[in-house]
């Protein structure tokens, strides 16, 4: 394992909103082409430690590596130029509802290369194939029930063949049906396009579903790094809890 | 938040809208669409306000004028009154209103709803692509409705005049034309592009500032008309320092 490449490497991340501290120090490093799915309950940073690794967030002190390149405190366009090999997708789909479906899966192509009208909708057509909902491409994101939102929000993550992909709870507010749907997506489109996921969940489903690793972040911090198996079979008293969902032990509720 | 963070964040705001000015040319469909909306879109409400304003200040000023000066100045008053002042504050009052919520409230839920943060994602800089294109759809087609809300409240002065004081069309536009100052129109027109600038970066910064929901958006619409009518007033003062005592002094 420790010969393989890192493309992510987190290096004693801090994070405060006001006086709540919400990371205090993640050190965590992410491997080329692995499924890593960060699981953790409400509340303990999970989502904020993601949207770091994409600059969404600047931490308060540590740094985080992209393929080498500290990000952190890295000037705009030198952050955009990273961003480009990413892709994200949100908790809440977050589709722009002033335009088509197509349209929103199209606009990362449309903004960055210098495609034609044709081009940029025939590839809409293609990335929403994938995920099963060609046939939407004329509708607009408030017609679609949130699996298909869902979908449709992938199809929008994977269009410029990002190299990281980042998943913020992707089966939360799914029935457990359209949930698999997703996770069986992601694990297709892990498998085909050989990227780097990581994904932030608290569904011990999906997490088993699509993970190589699994890393537990509580307080602020990882507690706990290992591979499916590894976890399933842990003794570690925090990891056991959350995976077997017990209200006694010692992770207590946000 | 204190004031002075506020003016802070907006200063920071603004840079970054700076410069991201050399990519307008990439902005320019998206300004368009903007431009359609608060200019055609804020019409029929400036129709009907300005042509009213004008009506309101003639049969004013003819009362006030009764047997002590000449009804033909009433023309140069409504004509004047218009231009300087009425027409700039008032469309930029009434547009304010109007475009500024609705700035607020569509930047505001696309906030909440993490739309802003998909563009960042995508390598969008949200400020090229949202803040850019209202700002500069504000300070050209605010004046440009200026214009309109102009004409029509001399128009309405016309009527007026002629419906209800009783004068010939002949006098209103003989005092119209007595006391026509160039200058005038010019100053009314910088005035209503920096109205057209307050409403559009007021309603930006409010809108991406927001948190907390369906009630954070409404606040921060709130915010945005309230702040840019404020503005508005303040800047009018300023500006007419400005203007009248230093650019267009005698």
């Amino acid at each position: 394992m420790s010969e393989r490449e890192i493309a992510l490497s987190v290096r004693g991340v801090e994070k405060s909103f006001g006086r709540q501290r919400v990371l205090r120090g993640v050190d965590l490093d992410i491997y080329k082409g692995e499924s890593l799915v960060i699981i953790g309950p409400s509340g303990c940073g999970k989502s904020v430690l993601l949207r770091h690794l994409i600059g969404l967030h600047e931490p308060d002190a540590g740094s985080v590596h992209v393929n080498g390149v500290d990000i952190a405190h890295m000037n705009r366009s030198s952050l955009y130029e990273v961003r480009k090999k990413f892709g994200m997708l949100f908790q809440n789909s977050a589709l722009f509802d002033s335009m088509t479906v197509g349209e929103n899966v199209a606009i990362g192509l449309k903004e960055h290369f210098n495609l034609s009208r044709a081009e940029l909708h025939k590839t809409a057509l293609v990335q929403l194939d994938l995920v099963g909902l060609a046939d939407a491409v004329h509708k607009r994101p408030s017609e679609l029930s949130g699996g298909m939102r869902k979908r449709v929000a992938l199809a929008r993550t994977i269009a410029m063949d990002p190299e990281i992909i980042l998943y913020d709870e992707p089966t939360t507010g799914l029935d457990p049906i359209t949930a698999d749907v997703i996770n069986n997506l992601i694990r297709s489109l892990q498998k085909r396009f050989h990227a780097t996921s990581i994904t932030v969940t608290h569904d011990m489903v999906s997490a088993y579903k699509i993970a190589d690793r699994i890393a537990m972040l509580h307080k602020g911090q990882i507690i706990y790094e290992g591979s499916v198996h590894e976890v399933q079979t842990t003794d570690n008293p925090y990891v056991k809890q959350f995976i077997h969902g017990t209200a006694e032990g010692p992770v207590t509720a946000a | 938040m204190g004031a002075v963070a506020e003016l802070g964040e907006l200063t920071i705001l603004v840079g970054r809208m700076i410069r991201t000015l050399p990519k307008l040319h990439k902005t320019l469909r998206l300004t368009l669409v903007q431009m359609n909306e608060m200019g055609v879109g804020s019409l029929p409400l400036v129709v009907v306000t300005s042509f009213f304003t004008g009506g309101v200040a003639a049969v004013q000023a003819a009362y006030q004028f009764q047997g002590w000066i000449p009804d033909k100045f009433v023309g140069s008053v409504v004509g004047r009154s218009v231009l300087i002042e009425l027409g700039p504050v008032l469309t930029g009052l009434v547009v304010g209103g109007r475009v500024g919520a609705s700035i607020a409230a569509e930047l505001g839920t696309m906030k909440v709803t993490e739309q802003i943060d998909a563009l960042e994602a995508l390598a969008i800089d949200s400020i090229r692509y949202l803040v850019l294109p209202r700002f500069i759809a504000g300070a050209v087609m605010i004046p440009v409705v200026t214009i309109f809300a102009n004409a029509l409240a001399i128009f309405g002065g016309l009527l007026a005049a002629v419906g209800s004081i009783g004068m010939s069309t002949g006098t209103y536009i003989e005092g119209l034309r007595f006391f026509f100052e160039m200058s005038d129109v010019w100053s009314g027109m910088i005035k209503s592009l920096v109205f057209g600038a307050i409403i559009a970066l007021m309603g930006c910064y409010y809108g991406l500032q927001t948190s907390g929901g369906a009630e954070g958006v409404g606040r921060s619409a709130t915010r945005a008309v309230v702040s840019s009518c404020l503005l508005i007033l303040i800047s009018d003062y300023i500006l007419a320092e400005f203007l009248f005592s230093w650019l267009f002094a005698e």
